[in-house]
């Protein structure tokens, strides 16, 4: 059959595409504009990395970003799947429902909200056991993985679920104590589960810019603070070039994870 | 013989259903056993009391004579065969049978020579390096079995080991199953849901129903001799009447059954003839047929004739007269 050139699904599904990636382009493209003038072409030029690296404040604040996103995505993935294997195994408990509102909330409350009261916890602390003096990264990190470790635990959960009781049981059967079970059989098992909600409090951090606005200290300014800030001042064609970094990054980053997943998303669950 | 679990009073509730109600069981060494019922009845409960990922609500478990009421599973020398067969699909073939043997410390040539050895067991030892998502549902189950066997249980536990296998395979399977079971003598006890099945393998069956063991028999007993009508409607056809309405009555109250099979039908009356009637339909099996018969009393009759038995076959509306020996008559509790 002869492919139809211009079926309305092709070009819904361009249109869709366009809609998705040409900002993305857009960035890109003007990140080589030789122009200080970020919306007017004059012609190409790599000059706006060269003062990108040459800008110590940016890049003191991409190394926050990135820090505070290493550190908390990893801590999300530890409380989040502990959360996650309490509600898909642990069956009724008490408390379950209280612990479970908890879990849910940063998905549904706004950053405000978590930002403003995370700040009046901290400062309390400050105040109460001088902890955390003027806070820092440290402070942003902990909000941080608080509030995407609610998505991993939902991602976690939803894989348990999926997941046959049966073979967890099987293999204590087979004389694994818990903590081998654990270790060897629904932890490989939950590998995609992990690496997809590693990713996501990833980004979900380094996208973050309300609830670090609150919570971070003087000298832990992020990332998108910085880009934000400038904004009022005129946006430097440096942020585009900056942009055009992270979602390099972010694709490398991207084809990693579907490389390193590969063999996990084969597995499929055994038919019946 | 000795037996090698006890089951004593045992009772388990999930919520307000009890699924296993004060069994008492003996399971005995080398023996094959059958927990047959429909579903629902809490055969697997049972199953999975033994195999110790359910823990009884009262009564106790003894296996190999040593009280394991409260032994987590690990710890417990039996095995069990999962219904879904429940294999590690994140590992090979190998590794899903060597994973039991690493748990006991067996490690370097002996566990090779074990995995080996279990593979060979269900002629599988050319699949080692495949992942479960890469067999049939057949070379599915023979792993299942391989990595039960591989750890040399006294007690195999198996969860409708046929379940998901075609009626072919199934019977290959059955042979299978009591070939390694005669080579291995360990004992074997196998839910199952199918009667025929049940009788086909199995050295005794226990009959459940509701969480209770209503009969433990060999399968000729349970056929010859049910304890009681619902254990006689489990195994083969039969005909249950009520006492007081039927022909020929031996006994003055209850249940009275006998099996199709036992009757004798023909076109002429006799002097032993006991009841006569009208073919009301005839349902064709090949090496038999059943008919349906019914009485000058308005008794349904079913009986079993054999089609060798002499031609013409009976149609419906034909006059029948129908006898038997009183011997094959039994007194039923309902």
């Amino acid at each position: 059959m002869k492919p139809q050139r211009f079926s309305p699904a092709g070009v819904a599904l361009i249109l869709g595409l366009a809609f998705l990636y040409l900002p993305l382009a857009v960035v890109i493209g003007y990140s080589f504009n030789a122009s200080k003038l970020v919306t007017v072409w004059t012609g190409f030029s790599t000059r706006w990395y060269g003062e990108l690296l040459a800008d110590s404040q940016l890049m003191a604040a991409a190394r926050n970003s990135l820090v505070v996103a290493l550190v908390s995505a990893t801590l999300a993935v530890v409380l989040g799947t502990a959360a996650g294997i309490v509600f898909a195994r642990f069956g009724k408990f008490r408390g379950r429902t209280a612990l479970a509102g908890m879990i849910a909330a940063p998905l549904v409350l706004p950053d405000v909200i978590a930002g403003i009261s995370l700040l009046l916890l901290f400062v309390a602390a400050e105040q109460t056991f001088a902890w955390m003096p003027g806070r820092g990264l440290f402070t942003v990190i902990i909000a941080h993985a608080g509030f995407t470790m609610a998505y991993v635990a939902v991602i976690v959960q939803a894989r348990l679920k999926g997941m046959e009781r049966e073979i967890e049981e099987a293999a204590a059967d087979l004389g694994a104590r818990p903590g081998a079970v654990f270790l060897h059989i629904t932890l490989p098992m939950l590998k995609p589960a992990l690496i997809a909600g590693w990713l996501l409090a990833f980004v979900l951090s380094l996208d973050d810019l309300v609830i670090a606005s609150f919570v971070a200290g003087p000298q832990s300014t992020t990332l998108p603070m910085v880009v934000f800030s400038s904004i009022r001042l005129g946006v430097s064609p440096k942020i585009n070039a900056l942009a055009t970094l992270i979602i390099v990054g972010t694709l490398v980053l991207l084809a990693a994870a579907a490389w390193i997943g590969r063999g996990a998303l084969k597995m499929k669950t055994p038919r019946l | 013989m000795t037996s090698v679990i006890r089951i004593a009073a045992v009772s388990k509730r999930f919520g307000p259903s009890t699924a296993v109600d004060d069994v008492t069981l003996d399971i005995r060494e080398n023996e094959f056993l059958a927990l047959l019922g429909a579903s629902g009845c809490g055969k697997t409960t049972l199953l999975r009391l033994i195999a110790g990922l359910e823990q009884p609500d009262s009564g106790a478990i003894f296996i190999g004579g040593d009280n394991m009421t409260g032994t987590p599973p690990y710890a417990r020398p039996v095995n069990m065969m999962f219904q879904s067969y429940a294999l590690f699909p994140h590992m090979t073939v190998a590794d899903n049978v060597a994973f039991g043997l690493k748990q006991d410390g067996i490690s370097g040539a002996a566990l090779t020579a074990r995995v080996k050895e279990a593979l060979e067991g269900v002629e599988l030892e050319t699949l080692g390096t495949r992942k479960p998502d890469q067999l049939s549902g057949g070379q599915r189950q023979r792993v299942a079995l391989a990595r039960c066997l591989a750890k040399r249980p006294k007690v195999l536990l198996l969860d409708e080991p046929m379940a998901a296998l075609d009626k072919h395979l199934r019977e290959r399977t059955q042979l299978e199953l009591m070939a390694l079971r005669a080579r291995l003598g360990i004992t074997f006890v196998v839910v199952t849901h199918d009667q025929s099945e049940a009788m086909a393998m199995a050295d005794r069956v226990a009959v459940m129903e509701e969480g209770r063991i209503l009969q433990v028999a060999p399968p000729r007993e349970l056929y010859e001799r049910p304890a009681n009508a619902r254990v006689a409607r489990f195994f083969g056809d039969i005909n249950l009447w009520d006492a007081a309405a039927a022909p020929r009555r031996p006994h003055p109250a209850g249940i009275v059954a006998i099996r199709p099979e036992r009757i004798h039908m023909s076109r002429t009356p006799g002097s032993d003839t006991v009841c006569e009637g009208t073919v009301a339909d005839v349902a064709y099996l090949g090496t038999a047929s059943t008919c349906f018969v019914t009485t000058t009393t308005g008794l349904t009759v079913r009986v079993l004739v054999r089609s060798d038995e002499g031609a013409p076959p009976f149609t419906p509306g034909e006059r029948v007269y129908l006898t038997w020996p009183a011997s094959a008559m039994m007194a039923l509790d309902p």
